[in-house]
């Protein structure tokens, strides 16, 4: 057996009368790409908002490395090593390119420097500031976006606008990255684009991916496993092309 | 010969514009104190003024940290230069017996008065991070008037009560002036530097995306903290530089009204926009203080509308979309780019300064304008109107 990086136990939360997810078991290995579809309102969002500490799960629990992680606050977990992206694209717009993957570097324990540091303005700022916006650069590169770096995020067509989030997440050096519909509003050139971005993030990183994805191809294509959601249970999971042809998620998306 | 290139190198690689600020305040403070050396300045009305103008800036760059920078409203600002302007106003008249009223004494007080003004940031900042928007808003306004009527009714040996705590006047008030504008320096030394950190990255993060915030680690709980405190210190080293400049400390001094000048300047001189906001405190100060002095009898209420005429004119000239062309024609960041020829394209810090925030400024200014308005309305009119930004 690999490791198992993510492991879901029970996962669920209603609202109210409401059982948006229950019942879900998730088994991420390290280094995987993992595949989390299902159609509209099948509860694949709140999942991710549920392992990110948006929502309190109000049943079972979810560990990451045997770490477990129910209760923490966002930015626990996301120091603890989950980092996020959005459906709909959340990107400090106002800032420079460079600057919203530097929020990112925040929490590296390499650049750390004080506020009384930087008040007044003491050498360590300045090393830390020089460090991370190299990094920040480093970073740029991966996704092809240095060349951008001193544009306002608002300003970066959309299908940067999505690279740029992943990049952001990424600084935070994760050891799991949560994707939230990568190739949503994608054309079919930026979609083979993310798609070996992402392939490309595994091989240099050492991290594992969760993904919501609508885009069916983009799925088999990347995924290693899937799980298919339906009125937040599971309805099926496993290999990505068997658990495509099941039965059930045929019925879930196209009806009988 | 090599150390005179040296210099030159200094002088092409130094960023003009981004420590412009410092230039100009240094410069004009240092010009200042020369005048009232020389005695160019030696009308007390001047010194007044320009002693109003410096307190200003304070409280405009403190508030700007809260209002441009995190993206919080507040209405409470003359709040905590309430509690700096008694607390360090009731030590300077404590100390005043044995060590006067100079340097040491206003030292001792501007570091009492900070640091309980600090205390108060953090008690408004705790609500701060439940709250949003308008709810916030109220809260701030309500604690500054919560603080100015309990000073107000505190008993006569304590802080004066209504009659207003005797403070001592600077004992070289030729040159307090000269002070207000090193505390400016200060002021804008320390906020800035925050900004343009990681920290002030992560406050401005905040402010833009708060989810986005937290999701990328960003510790919302601590830095929205910061901004209170770090705004309420400042705004009580104004109040202590203003206790220091009468002979009693009035509560009626920061009321309502007070904090909303405040915002009005920040607004005025672009959220987030710590350079706007200092220009704004000088020209408003300056507009309201001289209309002050020069209506009197029945022109007096002139004022008023004079004052809003300017602001209706600025807020119009600064947002009408049909002078944008005549705006971007003329603006001083085409005549600093003409000034100096070499430009630092690539500098990314130029582009800090002049962020717009999520506070629609329209919203803002429909409380703010009428400056003056008879008290009752106001409670109800402030939630109402803000409630527009949604």
């Amino acid at each position: 057996m690999s490791d198992i990086v993510l492991q879901t136990k029970d996962l669920g939360i209603s609202f109210g009368g409401l059982k948006a997810v229950s019942g879900v078991n998730l088994q991420i290995e390290k280094g995987e790409i993992y595949g989390l579809i299902g159609p509209n309102g099948a509860g694949k969002t709140t999942i991710f908002n549920l392992l990110t500490g948006v929502y309190q799960p109000t049943e079972g629990t979810f560990y990451l490395n045997g770490r477990e992680l129910r209760k923490l606050s966002q930015e626990k977990i996301n120091h603890a090593g989950i980092a996020r992206t959005f459906q709909n694209i959340r990107l400090f717009n106002n800032m420079t390119v460079r600057r919203n993957v530097m929020v990112g570097l925040h929490n590296n324990p390499e650049f750390k420097c004080s506020m009384f540091e930087s008040m007044f303005r003491l050498p360590k700022h300045f090393k830390c500031e020089k460090k991370m916006k190299e990094r920040a650069v480093e970073i740029l590169k991966i996704f092809d976006l240095e060349d951008e770096k001193d544009s306002l995020a608002c300003n970066l067509p959309y299908g940067k606008q999505r690279k740029l989030e992943i990049a952001r997440a990424l600084a935070t050096n994760p050891k799991l990255l949560l994707l939230d519909e990568p190739a949503a509003g994608m054309n079919p050139h930026e979609t083979e684009d993310l798609r070996r971005t992402v392939q490309a993030l595994r091989e240099q990183f050492d991290i594992t991916i969760l993904l919501i994805e609508h885009d069916l191809k983009f799925v088999s294509g990347i995924c290693d496993r899937i799980t298919v959601l339906n009125f937040g249970t599971v309805i099926a999971e496993g290999n990505t092309k068997d658990a495509l042809s099941d039965p059930e998620v045929i019925k879930a998306y196209i009806g009988k | 010969m090599s150390k005179d290139n040296k210099f030159m190198g200094f002088l092409k690689s130094f960023k003009w514009k981004k420590y412009i600020n410092y230039i100009i305040i240094g410069g004009a403070t240092i010009v200042l104190a020369i005048l009232a050396a020389t005695g160019v300045i030696s009308d007390r009305s001047d010194r007044v003024l320009l002693e109003k103008i410096a307190i200003s800036m304070i409280l405009a760059t403190s508030l700007s940290l809260v209002v441009g920078f995190l993206g919080e409203l507040s209405l409470g600002h003359a709040g905590f230069m309430c509690v700096g302007a008694y607390l360090g106003g009731k030590i300077a008249a404590l100390l005043a017996a044995p060590l006067g009223s100079g340097m040491l004494t206003l030292v001792i007080s501007l570091v009492v008065g900070g640091l309980a003004a600090g205390l108060c940031g953090f008690i408004i900042g705790l609500p701060a991070l439940r709250l949003k928007g308008d709810y916030l808003a109220i809260t701030t306004l309500a604690f500054g008037e919560i603080v100015r009527t309990i000073f107000q009714n505190t008993s006569a040996e304590s802080f004066g009560g209504a009659m207003g705590l005797p403070t001592p006047i600077f004992s070289d008030r030729k040159y307090f002036f000269v002070i207000c504008f090193v505390m400016v320096l200060i002021t804008l030394f320390v906020i800035q530097n925050l900004i343009r950190s990681k920290h002030g990255r992560a406050i401005t993060a905040i402010r833009d995306n708060e989810i986005a915030a937290k999701a990328t680690g960003i510790n919302v709980t601590k830095y929205k903290l910061v901004g209170f405190i770090v705004a309420a210190v400042f705004a009580g080293f104004a109040g202590v530089l203003f206790s220091f400049t009468a002979s009693s400390v009035q509560s009626s001094s920061f009321d309502y009204n007070y904090s909303i000048e405040m915002l009005v300047i920040v607004v005025l001189g672009g959220m987030g926009n710590i350079n706007g906001s200092l220009i704004a405190a000088a020209l408003i100060t300056f507009l309201n203080t001289k209309l002050q002095t020069s209506l009197e009898g029945d022109m007096a209420v002139l004022k008023d509308l004079v004052y809003a005429l300017v602001l209706i004119v600025i807020v119009v000239y600064s947002n009408s979309p049909k002078l944008k062309s005549f705006r971007d024609k003329y603006n001083l960041h085409n005549l600093f780019a003409k000034l100096s020829k070499n430009k630092h394209e690539s500098d990314d810090t130029k582009r800090w300064d002049v962020v717009p925030t999520k506070i629609k400024m329209d919203a803002l200014l429909s409380t703010d304008v009428v400056v003056n308005d008879p008290k009752p309305d106001k409670p109800d009119k402030a939630p109402k109107d803000s409630k527009e930004d949604k």
